[in-house]
């Protein structure tokens, strides 16, 4: 876990396979505080689909999807 | 209705229980309680020392297995048994060894890996997977 100069956390899970991103993400959600951005980088293609349904359901906000070459940022926003 | 995910896990083969495994993860991450039920082979290989040795596959995919493994170290990809393990820290997931496997092979729970719960039956295994919305079996 780092956090970048916007003082985002962001979670590397580049190269871990499904379901390691959304893993990582929940570890990282339980860890941090309501108002906290976190990023996760995920180069798997079941976090596409994985890690907007877990945000919608565990009631977080997904900020954006950057896509980068060869993997994504999950930009997400702890609410509760 | 409980929201659980319950899973029969009778194969004993490293190719079965890493769904067993990623299946207790993704039912973990979705807020679901899990119950697994190791019987015969899977129990077996809960054996104490088992899942950190365990290479076998399905002899139906033999040729397959060699270039699997390779790929899977290569790629860093976790031992089922740390995704069980990672599961398990993450959520509710229950492990419980069969009582009729174990007195069969003349096992007690000092045996089995540290990652199992407790020794059931199979009539209260099935109970609780009553009440449930899933259950597998591998």
């Amino acid at each position: 876990m780092a956090v970048s100069a916007e003082q985002r956390i962001i979670l590397d899970a580049r190269g871990s396979f499904c379901p390691g991103p959304l893993m990582e993400l929940i570890r990282g959600i339980k860890q941090s505080k309501v108002g906290e951005v976190l990023e996760v980088w995920s180069s798997d293609q079941g976090s596409r689909k994985d890690i907007p349904f877990w945000i919608q359901k565990a009631g977080h906000q997904l900020v954006e999807v950057v896509e980068e070459p060869g993997y994504s940022r999950f930009i997400v926003k702890k609410l509760r | 209705m409980p929201n659980r995910m319950s899973m029969v896990v009778f194969s004993g083969t490293v190719d079965k229980l890493y769904p067993a495994a990623i299946m207790a993860s993704g039912a973990v991450a979705m807020g679901m309680d899990v119950e697994i039920f190791l019987t015969f082979y899977g129990l077996d290989a809960f054996r104490m020392g088992m899942p950190q040795t365990n290479q076998k596959m399905d002899v139906n995919y033999a040729e397959l297995a060699p270039r699997l493994a390779q790929l899977m170290k290569e790629k860093n990809v976790p031992s089922w048994y740390d995704m069980l393990l990672k599961a398990k820290e993450m959520g509710n997931v229950r492990v419980h060894a069969c009582a009729m496997t174990l007195d069969l092979m003349g096992l007690k729970k000092e045996h089995l890996d540290p990652i199992i719960d407790d020794v059931v039956g199979v009539g209260e295994f099935v109970s609780n997977a009553k009440d449930g919305e899933i259950t597998l079996f591998l």
